[in-house]
């Protein structure tokens, strides 16, 4: 193990709202991830999973207690400068997927790779690429609203995956689709982590799903409840 | 860069086609309005002033009466004599022209044509810059004679002759025969809408003798001499006029003197001032066509936000989401501004051409028209995402 962490959240609190209708999401989260890792997030819903993702995602920030990715200190970072670790260091897959309407599957995918300034040609080799990993070879044309709910998952994921992320963060990336399909996706994801060392970290209420990673938590009401290694990896 | 964001503006533009076909027609509706009414009311005025500068820019009108116009409140009318005094008395009189006139149905074979037959001496042409396309005026012996010639404006030409030669022919004027001897060239529409084309044109004594019956003049026009003062010559010609007419020290003129600059002025200010007021349609026809636009922007802001939420969300920066936004609402009002531009070229073209009035393109309101309605564009394009892209990414994907 390396002697920092790639990513380490200590004291994070959340609290939406202000005055009477503030609303305490997390209260108080601690936790390290090592480069490479693949984790999963449980806990029952509103525990404050999404909250703790969006925060590691560099989509919003914490109101209190201090984020450190790649040693550098989050919460110090202008807007720009968190928009560019996004683009070059992030790949999320949002719960309810995110994709731009009334766009193809391929230009969906391409975004990302418009805005870190790829060549046409690599860029749309990429997105094919990307699309026929997660097993939507053929269905490039087609805009979300002609692809099924597990289709639109499989395009935000490729989208995600497509610039080969650092980090891939994943709110409950299989929550759409069927089991066979979500074990293809899965072990994707999986190949992704060992093969490339994409650090992983995938938010699911399934102990199916939670059972291809390495580490586990759970959260309960804004805490971090339990944290088991398998022990099978170690 | 540049590259990738026209990329991302030109997709965004075709994926949401009919918001984009709406926010063009928009801008195309209110640039071609304004275009089109500023264009033709200054082809009036300027058609207006053309034909004024066509009469020669030296005439004075003179006419019996108070009233602005042809007939006369009571006030007798001029005789022959006093043609000649001012022949005489004033010198920088060039030319002075008499005219008596009178409508009348004229006819030749099987065609007839109403019209105006005016008599008047050969300084009518003179004084009113009128040249001929063929044929001749009139000889001294014509006029002193009261012969029956006749010089014909062209429309009556095109009526009475078509293609062929009038020169030489015979037309009946009610019930006299009448030879004729020149035909003028056009001057087109006249300024007050009345054709100066369609006129006969035949000796004073002629008009007096077949069709009025008196020894009347009922106006007549004096050219002012090349370098002599316009003002000047009025007043010697009111004076005169006063003297010959004997009017006493307190009365009024019982006649009026007109000059052409006097003129062109009434004429051209009621012009502008119509000009205007199509305009101001034409300009809330502009906002309208703007507030569709703000309409169009506001409902998809909804949508819009999303969009800069997921952008945003995927690593894009606020200033790259801002200048795609910037560049898809340029290019959308200026597709729209060109296009309303070329519109209204070719729809005032044809107006023009089919009001008879000339066609000028006026740089200055097609390029105002074009900022404004591009400025909209970019208003109502370009704030709301400026909001959008201010805020956290998980907010703007959140918004409803
Ligand atoms: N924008 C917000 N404004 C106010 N409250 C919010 C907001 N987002 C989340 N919350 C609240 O914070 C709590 C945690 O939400 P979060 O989305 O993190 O839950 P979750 O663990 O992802 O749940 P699920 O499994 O249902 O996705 C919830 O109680 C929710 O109501
Ligand atoms: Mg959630």
């Amino acid at each position: 193990m390396s002697a920092s962490p790639l990513i380490s959240l200590s004291g994070i609190t959340k609290t939406y709202g202000r005055g009477h209708a503030a609303f305490q999401a997390l209260k108080g989260i601690d936790l390290e991830i090592d480069s490479g890792d693949f984790l999963a997030i449980m806990g029952p819903s509103g525990s404050g999973k999404s909250t703790t993702m969006n925060i590691l995602g560099c989509l919003d920030t914490p109101t209190s207690g201090s984020y450190r990715l790649k040693d550098v200190q989050v919460e110090r970072l202008e807007r720009s400068q968190r928009a560019l670790l996004r683009r070059h260091c992030l790949g999320f897959v949002f719960q309810g997927f995110n994709l731009l309407p009334r766009t193809t599957a391929l230009e969906n995918v391409e975004l990302p790779l418009i805005y870190r300034g790829e060549p046409a040609s690599s860029r749309h080799e990429a997105a094919r690429a990307a699309l026929a990993q997660v097993g939507l070879k053929g269905w490039e044309s087609h805009t979300p609203a002609e692809l099924s709910g597990g289709q639109q998952q499989r395009v935000a994921i490729a989208r995600a995956i497509v610039t080969r992320p650092e980090v891939l963060l994943a709110d409950e990336p299989t929550g759409n689709l069927d089991t066979r399909t979500s074990r293809e996706i899965m072990e994707l994801i999986v190949s992704l982590n060992e093969k490339l060392g994409i650090t992983v970290l995938m938010v699911t209420h399934e102990p199916d799903i939670a059972a291809y990673a390495r580490r586990v938590v759970h959260f309960v009401d804004g805490f971090l409840e339990s944290d088991e290694r398998k022990r099978e990896i170690l | 860069m540049f590259w990738n964001t026209l990329l991302l503006s030109l997709r965004a533009i075709r994926r949401n086609l009919m918001r984009s076909f709406l926010t063009v027609l928009g801008i195309v509706i209110g640039v071609a309005a304004v275009v089109v009414m500023v264009t033709l009311g200054n082809g009036a005025t300027k058609s207006v002033s053309d034909q004024i500068s066509s009469m020669g820019s030296n005439l004075l009108m003179v006419m019996p009466g108070q009233r602005f116009g042809p007939g006369s409140d009571a006030a007798p009318s001029f005789k022959s004599a006093d043609i000649d005094a001012i022949k005489s008395q004033i010198s920088s009189a060039e030319w002075v022209a008499p005219i008596t006139g009178k409508s009348a149905t004229t006819v030749y074979q099987s065609k007839n044509w109403p019209t105006v037959v005016s008599g008047t001496t050969n300084d009518y042409f003179h004084a009113g810059n009128w040249e001929l396309s063929a044929g001749r005026m009139f000889t001294d012996a014509e006029e002193r004679g009261g012969k029956a010639v006749c010089v014909i404006g062209e429309t009556v030409r095109q009526k009475l002759f078509g293609r062929q030669n009038p020169v030489g022919s015979e037309i009946r004027v009610k019930e006299f025969s009448c030879e004729v001897v020149g035909v003028l060239k056009s001057k087109g529409q006249s300024g007050m809408g009345s054709d100066q084309d369609d006129s006969i044109i035949m000796p004073l004594r002629t008009v007096q003798r077949r069709l009025t019956g008196t020894q009347d003049v009922s106006r007549f026009t004096v050219s002012v001499r090349k370098g002599a003062s316009i003002d000047a010559a009025t007043k010697q010609l009111t004076l005169l006029l006063r003297e010959r007419r004997k009017i006493g020290e307190n009365e009024e003129d019982d006649f009026r003197v007109m000059d052409t600059r006097q003129i062109t002025q009434t004429l051209t200010s009621t012009t502008k001032i119509l000009t205007m007021l199509l305009s101001a349609v034409a300009a809330v026809s502009l906002l309208v066509g703007g507030i569709g636009i703000m309409n169009i922007m506001l409902v998809s802001v909804t949508e819009r936000t999303r969009e800069i939420g997921i952008r945003l969300a995927i690593g894009a920066l606020e200033r790259e989401v801002l200048l795609q936004f910037l560049v898809e609402a340029v290019v959308l009002s200026s597709m729209g501004g060109i296009v309303g531009i070329v519109l209204a070229t070719l729809s005032s073209m044809a107006l023009a051409h089919a009001m008879n009035i000339p066609y000028l393109f006026d740089v200055k309101i097609n390029l105002l028209s074009f900022l404004f309605s591009a400025a909209i564009g970019v208003i109502f394009g370009y704030f709301p995402a400026r909001r959008a892209a201010g805020l956290n990414p998980i907010d703007a994907l959140r918004h409803e």
